[in-house]
């Protein structure tokens, strides 16, 4: 059984304009100790599931599917046990390191409150143990007495991992970890997380619109346009060999220096992302699509088999090819 | 595409901007009573010395960490930050401040499109501003201002351009923006651009096409660009040279081929060894941060973070010393490659003669 | 809900691209003033919504009406006490005297028409002073900073320190109580908050990336301010003018009320004075008090009604929410 399984997530935002759907039809799977990327660009719904998986969505946000985190259905449990499984099961690394510590407080109270809320250890352990996370997140533990401000945004970064630590979750959902950092400190963080990870045996979402970041820590990757998955599978696979065209241009973005297909030949998508409440028809992606044929902007393709454990939502993936058939059938198609 | 290596001859044609020795300096907050005591605010120096030269047609990244410098230097050279020392020449001719006619032709693109476009005006007085500040009325060939707008939209890729001259910067997206502060640049037909992390803020998938759109501008007007980013990959895609800061400095500059495939500095390949890539977190990494600006380590001013002088290579080379307590400018270690360091200026052997504080040509 | 982008295809860029543009949709100036003009639409459309501006403009509308036909509404020679159209001496409300006569037997209601007048030009006349100074050192503050900002910001708290009405009464004393005494006290007590206010706004837009951007274009520091920071503030400013006129009208009130205002007019302020000179109010004429009374509370709560619909309107801060 897997540690997190949603299956079927929709997720749609209510707003004076009618719902926006955010989230249409998205299934994840991840194993115990085993990393998922989720990359995609800003509105593509990545960070909603996030937000689904521990239910942080604003109020009204209407959520339907399933998400079971260790067998137990999330979207129905009730207050008490939700804020016990934030945390303890789960628990989230954020973006905004530098807003998501109390500036007034010293670091180490803000570690122990997380423990201590949730009832793990005494005062006195507890302490013990704040100074133990800090040095497994490379801080010395007298940073125990720092306040927020006397830290790099480096450092800060390792204090809402050590934070993330303190319960113990099997899971972490790492929301843009490194996105606002520097490129050093940005591979710091990422051979920290890999090693905890390791270390630890976790299981982790790693969300980020930088898709050459999850190459570096993920076992999978699961590409997001449009509020659905377009591709998923094998990260290596995904990236290298993308079957679906956006996952393509998406890796392209990211050139390898050395690799003469990029020098001077900056490569991208024309045109921009869809907004959610005005999706084109057929296969989202289509008007972008530098690969599109006749039957895109008619057929909304579903995931198809590219290799074992490998899918892509396009058309041209040889398995998709009974789909067209049907399609290019009179009276059958849509 | 094969890789295009540009190397016009580089005697007879004069840089079209040349920095000489330039420092930026910021003074540290320093309270009143402090003050009447004597004491003195911190000077960070942001800027320590860069000496860098752009030719006509070209495109120069200059790359580094955040706090190294590099917008700084791109902010004195459009005239935004006044330097304390150093000289900046624009064809030939030192800039001072105010001096109208090279705010024409340097033009600037900035990072955050969306904050760059002011709100409350149309894309049309958005791009016209230019010609109103410059109180330019007609274009060479008697163009009207409308003409003169469609045209710079039009070669910034916003096609039709009559469609988006009543639209407001929030009815577009951050792509099309970008193409606006493009526009808005491109109106003053200008000679250079500078643009600071052109793409840093938009998505993804979009940020190949305003490279593009860069790359095809150099092309088809002559400009000459200098790119600041901290991303190396996108100076591979794009750049002619690659300049590299380190603290306030130019550590490496040379050919982008050269500089990112063969890096001389330690810092340099620490870079490199970041970019992302699969199994690429097994590399070393360097370790810390970046010292700040008002406390400059002595000698090399990597030194304290050179993996070279920390595992002992530095000390095998005899030059362990001198990268402690010696400071140094770059070297033309190899034609056209210059780096600032102590021990690739011995490893790579003919680069001891060449020794001079200033890259010169 | 941002609004749906305009969308393009974005095709590479063709070599050189000469674009006829045979019939320019627009000239320049059109499209600033369609601009300018949907903006003020928009803002009326979202004005219009507003119940407490729109019952702030109402009252308003009715006190501006009065003041500018006041000739037509009442005989200036009511003012008089020895014109033939005066009655009998503190006569209750009655047909001929709607609302009665004061002490020396002159119609309240000309006295409080009249009044209207003086008020609301002492009213608008000092916010325009207290704006004109207030944008001035708000805006060379803001914008300039340095040295400047702490000169001009020093002064600004300097006098935003002094107590309003000894300031009023000394000055009164020195200058005399008249007309322009009022205005005066009225600018030169009001312009600090203004300034305050301008100048927080100011340093927020100066560091728009769009005022650097018009700056490496080469505008001049007129350009930037005219162009790009006051327009910008402009909302804020008419908000804050708005508030303002409500505070001067009060104070206006609250100075003529101590004799300290122009005893050769008539404003609302005057007519309580004499009033409780008279001690009307102790007297049971309370026909004398109320009406002026009435007229000061309206005309300030509908200033003060508009001054909050526009705030709400036109900052954007609050308008996020």
């Amino acid at each position: 059984m897997s540690l997190l399984s949603v299956h079927d997530l929709f997720v749609n935002y209510r707003t004076q304009g009618g719902p926006v759907p955010a989230v249409r039809g998205v299934d994840i799977e991840i194993g115990t100790g085993e990393v998922l990327g989720l990359a995609g660009e800003s509105g593509c719904g990545k960070s909603t599931i996030a937000g689904a998986l521990l239910r942080l969505l604003p109020t009204g946000t209407e959520v339907t599917g399933s998400i079971l985190l260790n067998g137990e259905d999330v979207l129905g449990m009730r207050p008490g046990r939700l804020r016990a499984v934030r945390w303890t099961e789960t628990s989230i690394v954020f973006q905004g390191a530098m807003h998501a510590l109390n500036p007034v407080q010293r670091v180490g109270e803000q570690i122990e409150e997380a423990i201590l809320i949730h009832h793990q250890a005494g005062e006195r352990e507890a302490h013990v143990r704040v100074g133990g996370l800090l040095e497994q997140v490379g801080l010395p533990p007298r940073r125990i007495k720092d306040y927020p401000h006397e830290l790099s945004g480096g450092q800060k970064q390792r204090v809402m991992i050590a934070m993330a630590l303190a319960c113990n979750p099997s899971l972490i959902i790492a929301d843009e970890p490194t996105t606002a950092l520097d490129v050093m400190v940005q591979a710091q963080v990422l051979k920290l997380l890999k090693e905890l990870q390791r270390d630890l045996g976790l299981a982790m979402l790693f969300i980020t619109h930088d898709l050459s970041v999850l190459i570096e820590v993920c076992d999978r990757l699961a590409i997001m346009y449009a509020g659905r998955i377009v591709e998923e599978g094998p990260a290596q696979s995904v990236f290298y060999e993308s079957a679906h065209p956006y996952t393509r241009a998406l890796a392209d973005a990211f050139p390898a220096i050395g690799e003469g297909r990029f020098r001077k030949a900056p490569s991208g998508l024309p045109g921009d992302p869809p907004y959610p409440q005005d999706l084109p028809g057929g296969c989202t992606f289509h008007p972008r699509c530098p690969l599109a044929f006749e039957a895109c902007p008619h057929i909304d393709p579903r995931l198809f088999d590219v290799g074992p454990g490998w899918r892509a939502a396009c058309l041209l993936v040889d398995s998709a090819k009974p789909v067209l058939e049907a399609a290019r059938t009179p009276g059958s198609g849509p | 595409m094969p890789p295009t290596e540009q190397a016009p001859d580089r005697e007879v044609a004069p840089p079209l901007l040349e920095v000489r020795d330039l420092k930026v300096t910021f003074a540290g907050r320093i309270g009143l009573g402090a003050g009447l005591l004597g004491r003195k605010a911190t000077q960070s120096r942001a800027v320590d010395g860069v000496s860098l030269q752009l030719r006509r047609g070209e495109v120069l990244a200059l790359a580094g960490e955040s706090g190294c410098g590099k917008t700084t230097t791109a902010r004195a050279i459009m005239g935004l930050e006044p330097p304390k020392e150093g000289q900046i020449l624009f064809e030939g001719r030192k800039i001072s401040k105010g001096l109208r006619a090279y705010r024409r032709k340097v033009q600037m693109v900035f990072q955050d499109p969306t904050g760059a476009l002011n709100p409350r005006q149309t894309i049309y007085e958005s791009v016209a501003e230019g010609l109103r500040i410059h109180r330019i009325h007609h274009g060479p060939n008697g163009e009207t201002e409308q003409q003169l707008v469609a045209r710079a939209l039009s070669r910034a890729g916003m096609r039709p351009p009559e469609r988006f001259f009543l639209n407001y910067p929030h009815e577009l997206s951050g792509g099309q923006r970008q193409r606006v502060v493009i526009a808005g640049a491109l109106v003053l037909d200008p000679v250079m651009l500078v643009a600071d992390e052109p793409v840093s803020n938009l998505d993804a998938s979009v940020r190949g096409e305003i490279l593009r759109l860069l790359l095809q501008i150099r092309d088809d007007l002559g400009l000459a660009i200098l790119v600041v980013t901290h991303d190396l990959g996108l100076a591979w895609t794009i750049a002619d040279r690659v300049a590299v800061m380190y603290l306030g400095r130019i550590v490496e500059i040379g050919p982008a081929e050269d500089v990112l495939t063969r890096p001389l500095h330690p810092y340099t390949k620490a870079l490199l060894n970041v970019v992302p890539e699969a199994g690429g977190l097994d590399r070393p990494i360097l370790t810390g941060e970046p010292p700040d600006p008002t406390r400059i380590p002595p000698g090399c001013r990597f030194h304290p973070r050179c993996p070279e002088v920390a595992t002992g290579a530095a000390r095998a080379a005899g030059v362990e010393d001198r990268c402690r307590g010696e400071d140094l400018g770059l070297m033309e270690l190899r034609p056209g490659h210059f780096a600032a360091c102590h021990l690739a200026a011995v490893t790579v052997g003919e680069g001891q003669a060449m020794s001079t504080s200033q890259p010169k040509r | 809900m941002r609004p749906r982008p305009t969308s393009t295809e974005p095709v590479a860029t063709a070599p050189d691209v000469h674009i006829e543009v045979k019939e320019p949709p627009r000239t320049p100036k059109q499209i600033a003033r369609a601009r300018r003009k949907a903006a003020a639409k928009r803002v009326w459309r979202e004005y219009r919504k507003n119940t407490m501006g729109m019952a702030g403009l109402i009252i308003l509308g009715f006190f501006v009406f009065v003041a500018i036909f006041a000739p037509l509404l009442a005989s200036s020679c009511g003012l008089d006490p020895t014109c033939p159209s005066t009655g009998p001496q503190l006569h209750a409300p009655s047909l001929k005297y709607p609302l009665g006569t004061d002490d020396l037997g002159r119609s309240v209601l000309t006295l409080t028409i009249w009044g209207t007048r003086i008020s609301m030009i002492v009213g608008l006349v000092s916010t325009a002073i207290t704006i004109l100074i207030g944008v001035t050192i708000g805006l060379i503050a803001g914008y300039y900073g340095a040295w400047r900002e702490t000169v001009l910001m020093r002064l600004t708290d300097w006098f935003l320190v002094i107590p309003f009405l000894p300031l009023a009464i000394v000055l009164a004393t020195l200058l005399g109580p008249s007309f322009y005494t009022v205005i005066f006290v009225i600018a030169i007590t009001s312009w600090p908050s203004a300034a305050r206010v301008i100048r927080a706004q100011v340093l927020s837009l100066k560091t728009r990336p769009y005022v650097e951007r018009a700056r490496a274009l080469g505008a001049s520091d007129w350009h930037l301010v005219t162009r790009h920071i006051l327009p910008n503030v402009g909302p804020l400013i008419f908000a804050n003018t708005v508030l303002t006129v409500a505070v001067a009208i009060l104070y206006e009130s609250t100075l003529s009320f101590l004799g300290l205002g122009d005893p050769l007019h008539t404003s609302w302020g005057t007519i309580l004075e004499n009033s409780f000179g008279a001690g009307a109010p102790f007297a049971g004429n309370w026909w004398w008090v109320v009406p002026p009374g009435l007229a000061i509370v309206l005309v300030v709560l509908s200033f003060t009604m508009i001054g909050y619909a526009l705030d709400d309107i036109l900052n954007p801060k609050l308008r996020a929410r």
